[in-house]
């Protein structure tokens, strides 16, 4: 290969590379850029001939019609509450049976852990029907509580705290807390606790995002209105004949503003998150 | 097994009670995650199957009808219809997001590329909203107005204007699309995870032996990334065939009663909580278990394969 093929030859495959990032990430920017138009124009304004694409100054009175459909904050309120207890929770239970996993020895151990692993093959709507007819048992239909019961299985969790556990709790350490008479749920108080933060990160933003965004669920045990999630009401915008589109979007545009903002402030967090989630 | 561990801890020089203590303090703190499973997961299961050869509307009496709801569910020519919807949707969905995913990866670790994070950040923000928004945000973008923007563009490449919410095709591309713009980001990240995990010097050896950049990334990146591959096919697989909150918010109000985009596990909710026919939809889930358990095996199949073709070729 002589020099001037070489340099000739990068240069073409630079604007390849460049040209088709660019058009990817246009292409994701898109339909966000879409939603705050629609949600700051009129309806009749997704009639017209070209379609416009430049924002209106509806904004306000959009949302103002979202109001009137939807309790927003109140479901905005509740989805909140239902990710942020379900997190702690998750982060509980993994982080406990994830040390117990990774620094105690007991009979049927790798049996039960691989039980775990088995679990997440288990498809969610398998199970649908009768834990409706749980909830509904217990008394807890059309109930956040009801909700959030399903969410604490997290057999994805006990596996991503067991790795990190092993990885960054010395064994000496432990073997230490105990000569000094510390009991176990004291060690994992104040000596594993600090140590995994940066996992309960990890696993924090997995769970409180995949709840977050779960429809089907949420969407077979909640019935009353003042009861929804977010995810839920907005999906009852659209269940009239005679959609207002920029309502629609405004309500859409307004519970997605706040994501974004947490994921620009926090995206590092956020991708490498996932990455770790899914690749162990 | 037992023994051996309390002579390595008597070695250790602990005692019998610690060690007992130590056994007791392991199960107390996995067992909430095994209570709740017991509870809210194994139990439902196999209620499911017991469920599956009852016949109840929730309320009544269940009685045994054997393979019956089986036998309906199989010869319902609506079940097939969702099925074979939500192969469809599933294959124009997922598979152009392992390719784009894959190419956009290796894209996003090139060496030369200046404002990475951005690309990277703006490729992954779909998968920050919610199903449900990306299902209302396309539901305008591909509304069945002929001004809709999906139609406009269509429009200016000489097409008809399409019924994006009513036609048979629309709504499974539409479908499709957004799950393809949502999910595509996803990937991508997980790519470029393993991709970074392959060592530099692999690369460097192949350029120092004057392998191109197109041929490292065929026989050193793809292979290398065959168990991100397989992971994000398998993920895709069993995604794709619970496919629910797209359709069902996409459409609306008309969601369950037309077939052109009623997936399996709308069927399935269709069944329970709108017809009140507990039976079927246990045994139409249990029908959607085996179907995702194939798909998966077979799709995991095909694709350990990539790696090796390639290499051949």
């Amino acid at each position: 290969m002589n020099t001037a093929a070489k340099k000739r030859k990068p240069s073409m495959g630079k604007v390849f590379v460049y040209l088709f990032l660019t058009l990817a990430s246009a292409l994701s920017l898109f339909p966000f850029y879409w939603m705050f138009v629609m949600a700051t124009q009129t309806s009749s304004a997704y009639n017209s001939i070209p379609p416009t694409i430049t924002p209106g100054n509806l904004l306000v009175e959009n949302f103002q019609k979202v109001l009137l459909q939807i309790d927003f904050f109140g479901a905005l309120w509740t989805s909140f509450l239902l990710c942020t207890i379900v997190t702690l929770v998750v982060l509980f239970i993994s982080s406990l049976a994830g040390f117990a996993f990774a620094k105690f020895h007991f009979p049927a151990k790798n049996f039960l852990f691989i039980t775990i692993l088995l679990t997440m093959i288990i498809p969610p709507q398998l199970g649908l029907i009768p834990q409706y007819f749980l909830i509904a048992k217990a008394g807890l239909l059309d109930t956040l509580s009801g909700v959030m019961i399903l969410f604490f299985l997290n057999p994805l969790g006990i596996f991503l705290m067991r790795q990190y556990v092993s990885d960054s709790v010395p064994d000496e350490l432990i073997e230490a807390a105990k000569l000094d008479g510390c009991s176990n749920f004291k060690i994992y108080r104040s000596i594993v606790l600090p140590i995994i933060l940066p996992a309960f990160a990890t696993l924090g933003i997995i769970v409180f995002t995949a709840v977050w965004g779960e429809f089907l669920w949420q969407f077979t045990i909640l019935r009353d209105p003042e009861n929804y999630t977010i995810q839920v009401a907005l999906a009852s915008l659209s269940n009239t004949f005679n959609v207002d589109f920029g309502m629609i979007l405004s309500g859409v545009f307004w519970a997605t503003v706040p994501l974004i903002i947490i994921f620009l402030l926090f995206n590092r967090l956020f991708i490498s998150s996932i990455a770790e989630g899914s690749v162990k | 097994m037992d023994s051996t561990y309390q002579k390595g801890k008597k070695g250790k020089k602990k005692n019998l009670s610690e060690s007992k203590k130590d056994r007791v303090s392991a199960y107390l703190y996995i067992a909430p995650f095994f209570i709740i499973f017991g509870v809210i997961g194994l139990y439902p299961a196999l209620f499911s199957f017991y469920l599956a050869f009852q016949k109840w509307n929730g309320l009544g009496e269940m009685s045994f009808v054997g393979l019956n709801n089986f036998k309906i569910v199989l010869e319902d020519p609506l079940f097939w219809k969702s099925l074979y919807n939500t192969i469809v949707i599933g294959l124009i969905g997922t598979a152009p997001q392992i390719v784009i995913g894959i190419i956009l990866a290796i894209l996003l670790n090139v060496a030369f590329l200046r404002f990475r994070s951005f690309f990277r950040v703006t490729i992954f923000m779909p998968y920050i909203t919610s199903m449900v928004a990306v299902a209302l945000i396309f539901s305008v973008i591909f509304s069945d107005h002929q001004s809709s923007l999906a139609n406009y563009v269509l429009g200016l490449f000489g097409a008809d204007p399409v019924s994006w919410g009513t036609s048979e095709w629309g709504t499974k591309i539409a479908i499709s699309i957004m799950v393809f713009w949502r999910w595509v980001g996803y990937n991508t990240i997980i790519y470029l995870a393993g991709i970074q995990s392959i060592p530099n010097d692999v690369y460097e050896a192949a350029t120092i032996d004057g392998a191109s950049k197109f041929q490292q990334v065929i026989h050193i990146t793809l292979p290398l990334l065959k168990p991100f591959i397989l992971l994000t096919v398998f993920f895709s697989t069993v995604g794709a065939l619970q496919l629910f909150s797209e359709p069902t918010v996409f459409l609306g109000a008309s969601a369950f009663t037309r077939d052109e985009a009623m997936t399996v596990v709308m069927y399935l909710y269709r069944d329970a909580f709108k017809l009140q026919s507990f039976g079927t939809a246990s045994a139409t889930a249990i029908i959607l278990l085996v179907v995702i358990i194939i798909f998966a095996a077979i799709n995991t199949y095909l694709t350990s394969g990539i790696g090796k073709k390639r290499r051949r070729g």
